[in-house]
């Protein structure tokens, strides 16, 4: 192994490599940051370079590229709560909340040093753990999937405190409804379509995630304008961006929430059916359900841990999903596929043989990982400031701006202007119902996990003959499923614990 | 010169979004378009086409336009609606212009437009786990026909779709009925792979170049494909054909123009691919893909999607997803 670092070493220290390195995760960072242009976009766009230079340079370039773009991404979830990537959904709960209670500054901070530690800890585990946990990848099924998406689901509960329990919950299932609409993938017919051939694909993540969080928030903003705001306008050059520093209570609270965050990501990262969605969702839940009483309620109202658990954990999961790329050939994402078609184009077949076959490509991704997070890290805290002033821009003008970005940033990647009308569409009922104190985040989870948990359910259906028994044949899952059910009645704990301290108090 | 160099990188960056984002207003000699979004196999399809025929010289300038939407249905009404009037359109497709038509998914057909010529290939083809017991296609065929559950075939699509249709197909050249067979469908190619190596399926039904991506791996091995004769570069795979089932399957990618396209422009555009077809810089665009050359002018590539049309209304007749015609 310590050879393999040297040879990835003095790979990356090669000037141009080094070059690409920075490259690509400016690039990435940059694009990232847009509203609606994800790390896809961006590896799309490199991918007319790549073919000009080497295999090593262009893979460490894709690579910078996509961790860049998930670095980036966090960006506009904390600030306009635009998240562009899915990955960065859970971003949005805690920083955007943040954001607007003036800490935009801390909460950018916060996911700076979060996604950096999450990705060095990727790299590492990257490094000396890929092929054995290559083996773990494949040991997961369709039925494995169907119950870690369970426990993903169960981040909902951070949604439904103080009464909101069952608007949390409409809202989830509203979003289970919006993700059936499509060809169904068992049985090959068309549901909710409405004989529309735009619909045939489904509706798309970023379209529902833009016109619920980017444009209801926006519109919000006009219909109900806050106090505060309005004197932001007046006051527009003293902006409520706050201190970027963290204090030393706020470091000591944070640092195991994102060791083990970036743990977790890596390892779902790992599996080729989830990915960092998935890994940030349950780190979500996962921190919240393990945060000490006082701090649970904080989680979706600008929680510290709510925000550095799915940003570390979503960076590690990026890096993870090298494993199943590098080591098996498999693509977890559509970004990796992207990339997977790379490495074949530049004659790298990918596959346990890889390490001994195209050393140089695979220590060079690896060892130019720790390079591009110190990179990502130096070239996004100086400039924090000044990426928060947009929210210094007077909302006047900061609206129409989030208006316009979200709508190009839809309508870039489909180039479909029945997308278009459909975003307006939800955006105005978002708004309604955000109006009526109707939570958003619980809506996109059931759209996000809805959709895979029917795929994962119904295989897990079809394989085993229409027998539930996929549920508890093999330990794997009745693992997942036991711990997803122990986290569902957790809170029934406490609640029946204060029920019967009310009783004795009484 | 090392900064020249990465500033020269910079440069084809901005060339390359300036490409990525064109307009169909920008002043080209052919323009791509493209039915679904960056990055898949039309998009890569067409703009390897079109680099190839710029970089050889035969063409000026290729712009590209991605317009997803309906399963392709959008662009090719929209190449319909616009016929002429905006330039020279050639729109890159694949067999599922021929599926979704069958399907009543879109309201058109190939024959709506002006199938110009088919370009490149790949062939559908059947993949097990190194350690499966299965050594040969024939050996899946003896399992299925003592017992049709013990087969459980993966794919990268929904049911109905070209790597469902394609396995049907190839156990019923072996005298099984298609609706037997077990087909677990996954949300991409890759998710199928991984199910198959996962162990909870026994066959993969793919496309042969994403086949060699886990096969060239060491991890998996290829049983059949479905060419009609051995292909070239792989001639160790034995084809359906040769196993003795009469069973064969191409997945095209094609170009398409306008309906009212001039006989003069379509003679021009046959030239145009025709000479691409010889240059060493198409050579190396189909070799970094992994793609087959299928080189059909328009006569022979109406005579072959005729030939797919019928192959498939039959398979989907079968299976029940279209009613058959009285």
């Amino acid at each position: 192994m310590f050879d393999g670092i040297m040879l990835g070493l003095s790979t990356v220290l090669d000037f141009n490599n080094l070059m690409y390195v920075i490259a690509g995760c400016l690039v990435g960072t940059f694009i990232g940051m847009l509203p609606g242009l994800g790390p896809i976009t961006a590896i799309a766009l490199m991918i007319p370079i790549t073919y000009s230079i080497g295999a090593d340079s262009g893979m460490i370039l894709m690579a910078g590229v996509y961790y860049g773009a998930i670095f980036g991404g966090s960006t506009s979830s904390i600030l306009i709560n635009a998240p562009g990537v899915a990955g960065t959904v859970a971003s949005s709960f805690d920083g955007y909340p943040l954001a607007k209670q003036g800490h935009a500054g801390k909460a950018l901070a916060i996911a700076a040093y979060s996604s950096f530690i999450g990705g060095t800890i990727g790299a590492i585990l990257l490094m000396v753990a890929a092929p054995l946990l290559a083996k773990v990848s494949l040991s997961f099924q369709s039925p494995d999937y169907v119950v870690l998406m369970f426990l993903g689901l169960t981040a909902i509960a951070a949604f439904s405190n103080k009464g909101q329990f069952l608007k949390a919950m409409m809202m989830t299932v509203f979003g289970l409804m919006l993700a059936t609409v499509g060809i169904d993938p068992s049985s090959g017919t068309d549901r909710f379509t409405f004989g529309q051939p735009d619909l045939l694909d489904g509706i798309s993540f970023l379209l529902v995630a833009m016109a619920t969080f980017a444009l209801a928030e926006a519109l919000v903003n006009v219909v109900k304008p806050e106090k505060k705001d309005a004197k932001n306008i007046n006051d527009s050059d003293t902006p409520q961006i706050g201190s970027t520093k963290l204090s030393k209570a706020e470091v000591k609270e944070i640092a195991p929430v994102i060791g083990r965050s970036s743990i977790l990501g890596f390892i779902v990262g790992v599996l080729p059916g989830a990915g960092a969605t998935i890994a940030s969702f349950m780190a979500y839940a996962t921190e919240r359900n393990l945060a000490p009483k006082g701090l649970k309620e904080k989680f979706g109202k600008g929680s510290l841990r709510g925000l550095a658990a799915p940003e570390s954990a979503n960076n590690a999961a990026c890096t993870g999903s090298f494993v199943p790329l590098l080591t098996l050939g498999i693509p977890g994402s559509g970004t990796t596929a992207i990339m997977l078609g790379a490495l074949i184009a530049y004659g790298i077949q990918p596959g346990p043989m890889l390490m001994q076959e195209n050393p140089s490509v695979f220590w060079a991704v690896i060892v130019s990982m720790y390079f591009g997070n110190i990179v990502l890290l130096i070239l996004n805290l100086p400039l924090i400031p000044y990426f928060a002033k947009v929210l210094a821009m007077p909302k006047s003008v900061l609206t129409v701006m989030i208006l316009f970005f979200s709508l190009i940033g839809v309508y870039l990647v489909s180039f479909n202007t029945f997308d278009l009308f459909m975003m307006v569409g939800f955006a105005v009922v978002a708004l309604i119902l955000r109006l009526l104190s109707f939570p958003m985040a619980p809506l996109l989870l059931g759209f996000i996990l809805g959709d895979m948990i029917e795929r994962n359910f119904r295989r897990s259906m079809m394989i085993s003959d229409g027998s539930l028994s996929f549920l508890w044949d093999r330990p794997l899952t009745l693992s997942i499923f036991i711990i997803s059910i122990l986290v569902l009645l957790f809170p029934l704990k406490d609640y029946l614990m204060q029920r019967r301290e009310d009783k004795a108090n009484a | 010169m090392k900064l020249f160099k990465s500033f020269k990188s910079v440069k084809t960056t901005i060339i390359a979004a300036s490409l990525v984002l064109s307009s169909p207003l920008a002043i080209a000699d052919t323009h791509f378009l493209i039915p679904g979004g960056p990055g898949g196999g039309w998009d890569t399809t067409a703009r390897g086409i079109g680099e190839g025929l710029v970089k050889s010289g035969i063409e000026g300038n290729a712009s590209f336009q991605n317009m997803s939407g309906g399963g392709g249905g959008r662009a090719i009404a929209y190449l319909i609606e616009s016929g002429t009037k905006k330039g020279d359109i050639l729109m890159v497709n694949s067999t599922p212009i021929v599926l979704r038509a069958l399907s009543g998914r879109i309201p058109y057909s190939y024959r709506d437009l002006t199938p110009v010529a088919s370009m490149v290939a790949d062939y559908g083809a059947f993949v097990v786990r190194n350690d499966s017991p299965f050594k040969t296609w024939e050996d899946v065929i003896k399992s299925i026909k003592e017992d049709p559950s013990s087969i459980k075939v993966a794919g990268g699509s929904a049911r109905g779709s070209m790597d469902h249709l394609v396995a049907a197909q190839a156990v019923k050249a072996a005298g099984i009925d298609g609706r037997r067979l077990r087909y677990i469908p996954y949300d991409a190619g890759g998710k199928a792979k991984a199910g198959l190596l996962s162990g909870e399926v026994n066959l993969l039904s793919t496309g042969l170049s994403e086949a060699l991506e886990v096969a060239n791996g060491g991890q998996a091995r290829i049983l059949a494909v479905t060419s009609g004769k051995p292909l070239p570069d792989y001639p160790e795979i034995p084809t359906l054909k040769s196993l003795g089932y009469d069973m064969e399957f191409v997945n095209w990618r094609g170009l398409f123009a306008a309906p009212n396209l001039p006989a003069e422009k379509l003679a021009q555009y046959t030239k145009k691919l025709r000479e691409l077809q010889s240059t060493p810089e198409w050579e190396a665009v189909r070799a970094r893909n992994g793609w087959l050359n299928l080189f059909q002018e328009k006569d022979e590539f109406i005579k072959s999607l005729e030939a797919q049309e019928a192959q498939l209304k039959v398979v989907m007749e079968e299976l029940g997803f279209i009613r058959a015609a009285r």
